[in-house]
């Protein structure tokens, strides 16, 4: 990294980190709102069945508490006649009602069957104490065999929410199958993945209340996602609903689709209550009924020539997407396009599946899809270097794609190809593995192993997405002073304003401390899209800086004119004063909207062509401890080289890069989500663990920076890659340690010490 | 039943008419209104509620409002010396040890207290921090940022930097 010469590139404190050590930051439940009262929902106890009605207790006293149920609300009304539109939490499909009516059907533990309201939450939990749902069960599609089965059609005729199929270099199946059958020998294995759940540390949390327009604020990635759903909710215009997001505890995904519920609850309540009303969700509540990352079934075979070269990759992918579609078709999209991995082949077959079950929607959560299929193809690769007895990074190196090269949808990769940048990075800090086999800090026998992984993911929307989406954001110089770069982009923790304001300022000449970024609120900044996708630097970053330039040559033109001297501050100031050019609030704005690189061609009916403007590319390097005693598994180094393109804040960059790492790690050996009959059995903080300070070692942490030329300053994507990769490392090392192969996660003790029993 | 609890916030005594069977940590949100002390889960697991009781580090959801009467509590909002910042708190702005920063508060806490004890020194002053602060989770930072921030605070804090 060269010396920066602006505010680009440097590690400036994030703007928002005094008030977050000081406790000063306000999150949703921080907020003073007068005369709110609490919310709390009453959810089913079965996977499937009907919701015959609610009993309520007789001896409670229900003289200060509001129940609602969907029948007691005027849908299709609309807001403008004091009722609703429809019953349902509008995202791509709309299958899933925000309130199960009476009579309805239930798709899934946890689902919600009536609201309550009360001045206070003690007094609105023990008005859920006194409800009894009255429910029927039926039979549950409880696993993805299941769902396959279509003995219990939960979606469609076959409970397959979306399906996707990938062809390279061949037209039908038969043709696949004669480049299969030309393979020396075929690699093959089933990979399972597990639930994970985002653990942000901030519960869901919203508030609602009506002054003119219906309000709501709250902890959330989309603010004009819930906008959008609250519309068709409401049955309203967009100038009838406000959307703000409020200081946000993490995210992770686990706030892009669940908040649109949660709003809709806040709504319908604040509606029933006639008074501000909020909703935060316990922590058990929160992991029993809120998205998780999509267990996955993937099957993957490997056709290999005499010489190790991979002549054909055939990869059948099957994602749990639980009760209702929500994002699942996105996120399998995700999943299919990097399950061949970043690795030359000819003849690709991929075939996607999303299936329905009974469990809780499963949704959203860093790296989208990609973690499962990377998790399947990197412990492939690895399988195939041991089977022709080339070292792991070695055969990694030999079959990378590099500049030139196309991908499984064909997209010929021209630039910003991190691979041979990456590949180096790992194998001049890699070092001798550690010694096979000796005590750890406890005295206990210990047998060690090494694992890599190398992996690619997209950044931004895929195909054409971005294009769709039409993305727009601001930059306004205001009549006091400040410069504002409005966007809908939330800072959920991953450093969104700061970088913001870095980006801005440097275009403008301006010390970063000179640029504000409000909140956002869908009344005051534009639909920058959501903040989701690895896409907030690459994509909202450049609208920024395209809006920032074009602000500065407006002011320097007309200062020119006028013969103003002076930075762009005082510039700006004079042309307010002389009131040129000046929009509805006495402002100078600039707003600029999404235009695509030369040359994207997507085609969504073939799934061919160009899925993302530009891949991020990454490799770990994991050294793992088993203690032979317990199985107990230590994680004694983890070396994490990422390509970023830019890196435009490097520390806020590390921390990306560090966090997706843990939660990855985690995800490998710690993070079980487990069910039974469709009911998280473990949902609580203390037994649906993630890692502490304690759990992972010191990380080396390595930026690479190979830039995308349409970035900002070459900046594309960094959120979500850090997550795709290190637990196929993981289970690489493991493998590598106890000569066992590991094909799912989370890898527990347990896990292990029946594998090895088997080996014996 | 409420019955009026005594108690040292943050240097100041305060008197708050409070069932002492509430959690302390309903006590200073609502009734004291210090919003900066967390609750993330509500059982002991997280550390966001993370306190000091007469100087040590508690869960402030697991300790009832009777147990801190006639006691010291400090909060996240006691931490700085009006505008001037805790090491802890200086360091976890410098070194990016603050992301979302739910869990920020629990931790500066926490960290504050074994800082000021003198701890997370030496040769291994990171592997002090991570035994220190196990009980606090943070979800974002992969938690090698706050170990930077703990260590160069206890440094500062040797050097008689506030």
């Amino acid at each position: 990294m060269s010396a920066p010469s602006g505010p680009v590139g440097r590690s400036l404190p994030r703007v928002d980190g005094v008030a977050k050590v000081t406790g000063a930051a306000r999150y949703l439940d921080d907020l003073p709102l007068a005369g709110v009262h609490h919310g709390v929902t009453v959810r089913s106890t079965i996977a499937h069945g009907t919701f015959d009605g609610l009993d309520l207790d007789p001896a409670f006293d229900w003289s200060q508490v509001v129940v609602v149920t969907a029948d007691r609300l005027a849908w299709g009304a609309g807001l403008a006649a004091g009722g609703f539109g429809e019953n349902y939490v509008a995202m791509i499909d709309r299958d899933q009602p925000a309130l199960v009516p009476p009579g309805g059907r239930i798709k899934h533990v946890a689902e919600p069957l009536a609201l309550i309201a009360a001045p206070t939450k003690a007094l609105a939990l023990a008005a859920r104490a006194a409800c009894t749902p009255r429910q029927t069960a039926r039979p549950a599609v409880l696993t993805i065999d299941d769902a396959l089965r279509a003995d219990v059609v939960l979606y469609g005729d076959d409970n397959v929410f979306k399906q996707f199929l990938i062809r390279k270099g061949h037209a039908d199946d038969d043709e696949f199958d004669l480049a299969m059958v030309a393979a020396a020998q075929i690699i093959e294995g089933t990979y399972h993945t597990g639930a994970q759940e985002q653990m942000y540390i901030e519960p869901q949390a919203m508030a609602a209340w009506k002054d003119g327009a219906v309000h709501v604020a709250g902890s959330m990635q989309c603010p004009y996602y819930v906008h959008k759903a609250l519309k068709v909710l409401l049955g309203c215009g967009a100038d009838d609903v406000v959307v703000a997001q409020t200081v946000t505890g993490g995210g992770f995904g686990g706030k892009e689709e669940y908040p649109s519920m949660l709003a809709a609850h806040c709504v319908m309540l604040t509606s029933a209550v006639g008074a501000p009303v909020k909703m935060v969700y316990e922590r058990d509540e929160d992991i029993a009924a809120t998205t998780k990352r999509h267990p996955a079934r993937v099957r993957h075979r490997l056709g290999l020539d005499a010489d190790g070269a991979i002549v054909a990759i055939d990869v059948d992918v099957v994602f749990d997407g639980g009760a209702y579609l929500t994002l699942s078709p996105v996120v399998l999209s995700r999943g299919v396009l990097h399950a061949a991995g970043p690795y030359r082949a000819p003849v690709v077959r991929v075939r996607g599946r999303a299936v329905a079950t009974n469990h809780p929607p499963h949704g959203a959560f860093r790296g989208f899809g990609a973690p499962q299929t990377t998790f399947a193809y990197e412990r492939q690769i690895d399988k195939a270097a041991r089977a022709l007895g080339v070292a792991p990074w070695a055969y990694r190196t030999r079959h990378a794609l590099r500049p030139g090269d196309t991908t499984a949808t064909g997209q010929r990769l021209e630039h910003s190809v991190g691979t041979d940048d990456i590949l180096a990075a790992i194998a001049k800090v890699a070092g001798p593995p550690p010694a096979r086999t000796g005590e750890n800090a406890h005295g206990a026998p210990v047998v060690r192993g090494r694992g890599y992984a190398f992996y690619f993911h997209g950044a931004g929307f895929t195909g054409s997405g971005e294009q769709r989406l039409a993305g727009k954001a601001s930059v306004v110089a205001r009549p006091d002073g400040t410069v504002a770069v409005l966007a809908s982009s939330t800072d959920m923790g991953q450093g969104a304003i700061t970088i913001f304001a870095q980006i801005a300022a440097d275009a403008l000449g301006l010390p970063p401390s000179a640029i504000v970024v409000p909140d956002p609120a869908t009344d005051v900044v534009p639909d920058s899209g959501p903040t989701v996708a690895s896409r907030t630097a690459m994509v909202v970053g450049g609208l920024v800086e395209r809006a920032a330039t074009a602000l500065k040559a407006r002011v320097e033109a007309w200062a020119a004119g006028a013969g103003v001297a002076g930075d762009f501050t005082a510039r700006a100031a004079a042309m307010i004063a002389a009131g040129a050019g000046l929009d509805a609030h006495g402002a100078l704005a600039e707003t600029v909207q999404y235009e695509p690189p030369p040359g994207i061609h997507w085609d969504d009916a073939t799934y061919t062509g160009q899925a993302y403007p530009c891949f991020g590319w990454a490799g770990c390097l994991v050294d793992v401890e088993v203690d032979r005693d317990t199985h107990q598994v230590a994680i004694t180094r983890c070396v994490h080289a990422v390509d970023v393109g830019k890196a435009i804040n490097p520390v806020i960059v590390a921390g990306q890069i560090e966090g997706g790492t843990v939660q990855a790690l985690g995800w490998a050996v710690l993070e079980s989500v487990r069910y039974k009959d469709g009911k998280v059995t473990n949902a609580s903080m203390t037994n649906c663990i993630v890692p502490t300070f304690g759990d992972v070692p010191d990380l080396e942490t390595i930026i690479v920076e190979c830039p995308y030329p349409f970035g900002p300053h070459g900046a594309k994507g960094v959120g979500e890659i850090p997550m795709d990769g290190p637990a196929a490392a993981v289970a690489n090392a493991l493998e590598d340690a106890l000569g066992v192969a590991f094909d799912h996660v989370p890898i527990l003790p347990e896990d292990i010490a029946r594998a090895l029993a088997g080996a014996s | 039943m409420t019955a009026p609890l005594t108690i040292t916030v943050n240097g100041q005594p305060r008197t708050v008419a409070a069932s002492p069977w509430r959690r302390l940590l309903d006590v200073l949100r609502e009734d004291l209104g210090l919003t900066g002390t967390k609750e993330g889960c509500g059982e002991g697991e997280c550390g966001a509620c993370t306190v000091l009781l007469d100087g040590a580090p508690v869960c402030s959801c697991l300790v009832v409002a009777g147990q801190a009467d006639g006691r010291a509590v400090t909060t996240v909002e006691g931490l700085a010396d009006g505008p001037l910042l805790h090491a802890v708190q200086r360091e976890l702005v410098a070194r990016g040890g603050a992301q979302c920063g739910i869990c920020t508060p629990g931790i500066a806490v926490c960290a504050a207290a074994v800082v000021d004890a003198g701890a997370c020194k030496g040769g291994d002053a990171r592997a002090q921090v991570r035994e220190l602060l196990a009980g606090n989770i943070c979800r974002c930072t992969g938690y090698q940022l706050i170990v930077d921030a703990i260590v160069a605070a206890a440094a500062d804090v040797e050097r008689g930097q506030p």
